[in-house]
């Protein structure tokens, strides 16, 4: 479980994000949405402890990360996987090298063993065996996030982050990627946030959604709630599309 | 107040590539791999231009000498002098400031802004550490070597020109390059290699770790870090004189 109590960020004088407090609970997709430039990067940012907020803390199964000593920061982020907006592979390195980067940093395996993870979480993530030697380079962009994936949960986390996983990608290999991440979810009891702004991957995947407007919380609940919402800017948030307009009316709203 | 700021956080950096070391293991392939880009890939041009520099020396010498007065082995002692003094550790070094300083500032800085380094934070790794300190092992190990390669190819340049072009006999140039050797100066010109190496190596790396936008700033980063590369070289290169040879 991951909290966020009162959390405030910002860069010189722009105030990013707004006294935020939220609870992201195991084993279901908690979504964080909002309009682009909300926030929500800088949010996830604050959470894995690359910003560090000038107020509120961030509780890791109650350990707060920022209050904890160097050592003890590093033993909790050995604990997180986290996939970003833009995959960040190693370019130096195959696509398996990357996968057992974490396992050779820290693992205490043999690198045969170590070798045997990454396979299976490649496998897992249904990248075929000859695409292990390629570089990041030769795959395609949804493959990289699929081996973004599989390189974060090669150390079997307890937490993990996605940056909009499916920005950039069709909508049929988005569902697949969003789904991956949900069977993953509940298949190791995972505490997963996903940020988005992409309805599809709200109403496929999402469990616990918190909506973020001009880096403030405006509503947190779940999908079919969200259909309903009476929150003026969420509402515009969901119905933005012609499509979900369409949803609404068929709802009769 | 730039500066200040710029110096400041660069030793705030050092403490960070020197602080807590990764796996020694995983350092070692990452050497090596450094010492075949930095090292083994700046042979071809450091050798192409210490032969001519050491050419040059020696025909402008010989030209510069009016007084009968004058010995011809002043030819092949002024390209040694030169050559083991300033060209091969100073210039040379300009040259890998130039070569070596923009690879490393525009590879850690792409990877900067393609949130690589992100990646190697959230998992824990010490980012500077592992991105930069291969780095500096890599060119403090392997710099001599390319030095001392310059020393030997540019007093052969001279050989050569002389030989070619008979200005002066090859014995005089000969006894030219032993007379009133200092193994001194060798050590000396070892030493600035070493802090040049050093130089080079961190003030890119600094730079590189320090982009911030996109792809245009990894351009920017890369020309300005060649640029204080060569400011600290000049500067450091008149104070290292300033303390060993006065
Ligand atoms: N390092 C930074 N320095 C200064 N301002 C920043 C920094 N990072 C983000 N911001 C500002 O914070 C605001 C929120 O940015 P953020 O990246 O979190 O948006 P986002 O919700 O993730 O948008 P998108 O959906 O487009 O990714 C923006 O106005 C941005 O300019
Ligand atoms: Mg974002």
């Amino acid at each position: 479980m991951i909290e966020v109590k009162g959390l405030s960020k910002r860069f010189g004088s722009t105030q990013v994000l707004t006294d935020i407090s939220a609870v992201f609970k195991p084993g279901m997709i908690n979504q964080v949405i909002g309009k682009s430039g909300s926030g929500k990067s800088v949010l996830a940012k604050c959470i894995v402890g690359l910003h560090v907020p000038e107020e509120g803390e961030v509780l890791y199964d109650g350990r707060s990360f920022h209050h904890l000593e160097k050592d003890e920061k590093r033993q909790v982020r050995q604990e997180i996987g986290m996939l970003f907006q833009g995959s960040a592979l190693f370019d130096s390195l195959t696509v398996i090298e990357n996968v057992m980067f974490p396992l050779r940093m820290f693992g205490v395996m043999e690198p045969g063993a170590m070798r045997e993870r990454a396979e299976l979480c490649l496998q897992r993530v249904s990248i075929e065996p000859e695409k292990n030697k390629l570089f990041p380079s030769e795959i395609s962009g949804g493959m990289q996030k699929r081996v973004g994936i599989a390189r974060a949960i090669a150390m079997q986390p307890k937490y993990l982050l996605c940056d909009e996983p499916n920005s950039g990608l069709d909508p049929q290999t988005s569902i697949v990627i969003d789904q991956l991440i949900a069977e993953l979810t509940e298949e190791y009891g995972i505490t997963t946030i996903v940020i988005t702004h992409d309805m599809n991957s709200v109403m496929e995947t999402g469990d616990n959604i918190i909506f973020i407007h001009e880096g403030r919380k405006h509503w947190q609940g779940g999908r079919e709630e969200l259909l309903h919402t009476d929150n003026p800017e969420l509402s515009a948030f969901v119905y933005a599309s012609g499509l979900m307009k369409r949803v609404k009316k068929a709802m009769g709203g | 107040m730039r500066i200040l700021f710029h110096i400041g956080r660069y030793f705030q950096l050092m403490g960070e590539v020197f602080g807590r070391p990764e796996r020694l293991g995983v350092y070692w392939r990452r050497i090596i791999e450094e010492i075949d880009l930095l090292g083994v890939k700046s042979l071809g041009i450091v050798a192409m231009l210490s032969a001519f520099m050491g050419a040059v020396i020696a025909l402008q010498t010989k030209s510069n000498i009016n007084s009968p007065l004058i010995s011809d082995t002043l030819v092949g002692f002024a390209t040694r002098q030169s050559t083991i003094l300033e060209f091969s550790p100073t210039i040379i070094a300009l040259i890998l400031a130039g070569k070596v300083g923009s690879t490393v500032a525009a590879e850690i800085g792409s990877m900067r802004v393609k949130e690589q380094i992100d990646a190697l934070d959230i998992m824990g790794v010490n980012s500077a550490g592992y991105l930069i300190l291969p780095k500096v092992i890599a060119a403090v190990l392997i710099f001599p070597f390319l030095i001392i390669m310059s020393m030997f190819l540019s007093v052969f340049g001279g050989y050569l020109i002389v030989a070619a072009t008979g200005i002066i006999s090859t014995s005089a140039y000969q006894t030219g390059i032993r007379m009133d050797f200092m193994p001194f100066s060798i050590t000396y010109a070892l030493i600035k290699t070493e802090v040049f190496a050093f130089i080079i190596t961190t003030v890119s790396g600094y730079h590189g770790y320090y982009t911030q936008g996109g792809t245009r700033e990894v351009g920017i980063s890369s020309t300005t870090a060649v640029v204080y590369s060569i400011v600290a070289i000049i500067i450091s290169n008149f104070v290292l004189t300033k303390l060993l040879l006065a």
